[in-house]
């Protein structure tokens, strides 16, 4: 193995990004990825730790100095063994985590330098694989017992990845059309390419797991039955349901919530219309509400689709905005601009009830609360109009209750979450489980992943004692 | 990997019935219940009612007239054609219960599809119905037959005159009311425009009024918010909560200015019809 570099030797590399007044134009991916010298130059930078801290901040346990380590020494198709050990999703994970609150904060070299890029190696060693390798075929004894995955998205998709390791006979149900979740309707093309979700889904079906879209379990497909007909069940229906503001003209034509206007455009291609069916408005001035990774996906969209005004609306500063940072930045580097402390009062529409205005109160931040985040308050008088022909609203969402309206054994908490066992994602109903968004509330792909391989080992555990 | 079309009506130049294989939505839909098709791997996400369903054989009648691009395209498919995507049975089922009165089913044109299985419905249950079916004209009266199958007494009108009396479908209600006859429930399922006039009437003769709003979807499955209605006070979703609501609450207008948002846009996609 090459030696690694001495502390702050050797600078973080930086991702090759298309630039802004480009990108601007299409929704094709805004990083264009490491060069094989950079991730070998990038790799040697990490320090091999005897306890490697990063670790601990990855939900999915990928074992990265031991990737790393093996980037270093040119063995890319290796590197994305070892991080299939425990991740089936990379090249969706080193592109939309959160690195900089997870693994590479972490990271000893950010102590005093830059953090290792961590997501970034992820993303390489991924894409390399992906371009230089077949799919080797699982070779593994079936146990014989079956187990019901309800959803596709991340949280199901690492369940099943994991079962199938294990010999399970695994079935997802989706209730769209297309399998990967929120991968699929809610992060846009420029972020998250789709046909890098399309190969990790394959990969699952070449590995045995099979797939029944547009099936609404509990609605097409009976609960109890499905719990008969499978060992298991693994609930991982996200959170789904859009949050609206309950502000007067919320209904006005020109008013979507993100998940509408991402859906229409991610899932459903509008940005291509009409080559496909789907239309999308092509608004000029859009006020996006909100400043998470959702808004930013939302107002960088809206860009894309030829908005002359862009705005983020949000009801705190800079700092506390919850987005990932470099989607923060590409977004600032795309021309959105930033509205802080404003909160929404009143959508405002013309006579033929088309939105032309969204009223905003200033805001200042007040003292820190219990959570030590400084509350934001009105600041009296201080009202301001922003001229706008459209309002996306992305202030989140909460878990889809189809499922536990219908079964009564499942409980769930004031938030509609399902209520688990912290070690093995067992709900309060027999031989269910669920993880991802649906048992935390809305939250991160990495995190849902992580649920799913908990709930994969609560699974195996649960039927083999049985 | 589709949905098999097995049987195909014209029933007149815009109005047809299909057939469709979906065994699962067939075995699971309630009167009241929709799906949600999409045509191809360009196709939109487009709701229609379950008109009626066999377990027998696993299949779902549909029952649309021609309005734009996607329907249009779906008019198309013939017997042995495959639709990509069907999903449901979605939306929350006919409130359905015993009433000592009549229960006045009121259909407007294509309305008349999915009025069909919720006045089956109150039929089985031992509910007396009375159906008013109207239309433009003579050739958007639909499902004649299966009403009058499932009916006490059928009154049919045209806005032209051109099949059964001339008048619209309020002039009917009028006439129904004006007998006498007590009425417990009216059931309205048209065109928006028509379900507020026939909402306004009945409000004055105050008769609880159950209407099946038709906004624009996308995913059906409460994901998006899209077809957000104002009931009331209350923003609802009527792909999870509806399509069914109680018609005197009902912003009508709101609905028509929502369901016209991409007229834009629909006539653009209509000029690859060519």
């Amino acid at each position: 193995m090459p030696p690694r570099s001495k502390l702050g030797e050797i600078p973080r590399q930086e991702m090759p990004t298309r630039s802004a007044e480009e990108r601007r134009k299409d929704f094709k991916e805004v990083p264009t990825g490491y060069t094989e010298e950079q991730a070998l130059k990038e790799a040697l930078r990490c320090l091999d730790c005897k306890v490697p801290h990063c670790m601990e901040g990855c939900p999915a346990k990928v074992k990265i100095p031991q990737f790393i380590g093996l980037v270093a020494e040119g063995k890319f198709l290796d590197a994305a063994k070892k991080i299939k050990e425990t991740n089936a999703l990379p090249a969706a994970c080193g592109r939309v985590c959160p690195q900089e609150t997870q693994c590479e904060e972490r990271c000893v070299v950010g102590k005093k330098f830059e953090p290792v890029a961590i997501g970034k190696l992820e993303m390489f060693v991924a894409d390399y694989e992906r371009k230089h390798s077949e799919h080797e075929d699982l070779k593994v004894e079936k146990n014989g017992k079956r187990v019901c995955v309800i959803g596709a998205g991340p949280a199901g998709l690492a369940c099943a990845g994991d079962l199938i390791k294990l010999g399970y006979d695994v079935t997802v149900l989706e209730a769209l059309h297309t399998i990967g979740g929120v991968l699929m309707y809610g992060i846009p093309e420029f972020r998250l390419p789709k046909e890098l979700v399309a190969h990790e889904v394959e990969n699952l079906k070449r590995d045995g797991v099979k797939f029944k879209i547009n099936e609404v379990a509990g609605i097409s497909l009976d609960f109890g039955e499905l719990r008969k007909e499978y060992d298991a069940v693994f609930l991982g229906t996200g959170a789904g349901l859009p949050v609206f503001l309950n502000v007067p003209g919320e209904h006005l034509c020109g008013v979507y919530s993100a998940n509408e206007y991402l859906t229409r455009v991610n899932l459903m291609g509008a940005y291509k219309f009409p080559e496909v069916d789907t239309p999308v408005i092509r608004h000029k001035k859009v006020a996006v509400l909100g400043g998470g990774n959702v808004a930013m996906d939302a107002c960088r969209t809206a860009v894309r689709l030829g908005a002359e005004k862009v705005y983020i609306v949000y009801r705190r500063t800079e700092k506390e905005l919850p987005a990932r940072l470099e989607e923060i930045h590409h977004a600032m580097e795309e021309g959105v601009e930033f509205r802080f402390l404003r909160a929404p009062l009143e959508i405002i529409g013309d006579e033929n009830d088309n939105v032309v205005a969204i009223r905003t109160q200033v805001m200042e931040l007040g003292e820190p609360d219990e959570d030590g985040r400084r509350k934001p308050i009105a600041v009296e008088g201080k009202i301001e109009d922003i001229e706008v022909d459209a309002v996306i609203i992305a202030i989140g969402t909460t878990p889809n209750p189809l499922i536990a309206r219908k079964v009564p054994e499942l409980k769930i908490t004031k938030k509609g979450t399902y209520v688990i066992d912290e070690e093995t994602g067992e709900t309060s109903m027999d031989g269910v489980f669920a993880g991802g968004d649906a048992a935390r509330g809305a939250a991160t792909v990495i995190l849902a992943i992580g649920d799913g391989k908990r709930a994969a080992y609560g699974i195996d555990k649960y039927l083999s004692e049985k | 990997m589709g949905y098999k079309i097995v049987e195909r009506e014209q029933w007149s130049e815009k109005v047809f019935m299909m057939k469709v294989v979906a065994p699962d939505i067939a075995k699971h839909r309630k009167a009241g219940n929709f799906i949600i098709f999409r045509l191809n791997e360009v196709g939109e996400r487009i709701p229609l009612t379950i008109a009626d369903a066999d377990t027998n054989d696993g299949t779902i009648m549909i029952v649309t007239q021609d309005v734009g691009y996607s329907t249009a395209k779906l008019m198309e498919l013939q017997v042995g054609d495959e639709i990509m995507d069907v999903i449901g049975p979605l939306g929350q089922p006919t409130h359905i219960e015993k009433h000592d009165g009549i229960v006045l089913c009121v259909g407007g044109g294509v309305g008349i599809a999915p009025l069909h299985p919720i006045a089956q419905s109150h039929h089985n249950n031992g509910n007396k119905v009375v159906s008013i079916l109207g239309a433009r004209d003579k050739s958007l009266i639909i499902m004649e037959d299966m009403m009058k199958k499932i009916s006490e007494e059928t009154l049919i009108c045209t806005d032209n005159g051109s099949y059964g009396e001339k008048g619209l479908v309020t002039d009917m209600i009028k006439r129904v009311y004006e007998k006498g006859e007590k009425i417990s429930e009216v059931i309205a399922i048209g065109p928006a425009i028509m379900m507020k006039f026939v909402a306004k009437l009945t409000k004055e003769y105050n008769l609880p009024t159950t209407v099946s709003l038709n906004p624009i979807m996308i995913d059906g499955t409460g994901m998006c918010g899209c077809c957000r209605v104002l009931v009331g006070t209350e923003t609802k979703f009527a792909c999870v909560e509806g399509p069914e609501f109680d018609g005197h609450l009902v912003d009508f207008d709101l609905l028509m200015k929502r369901q016209a948002m991409y007229k834009k846009e629909e006539h653009e996609c209509s000029l690859k019809l060519g």
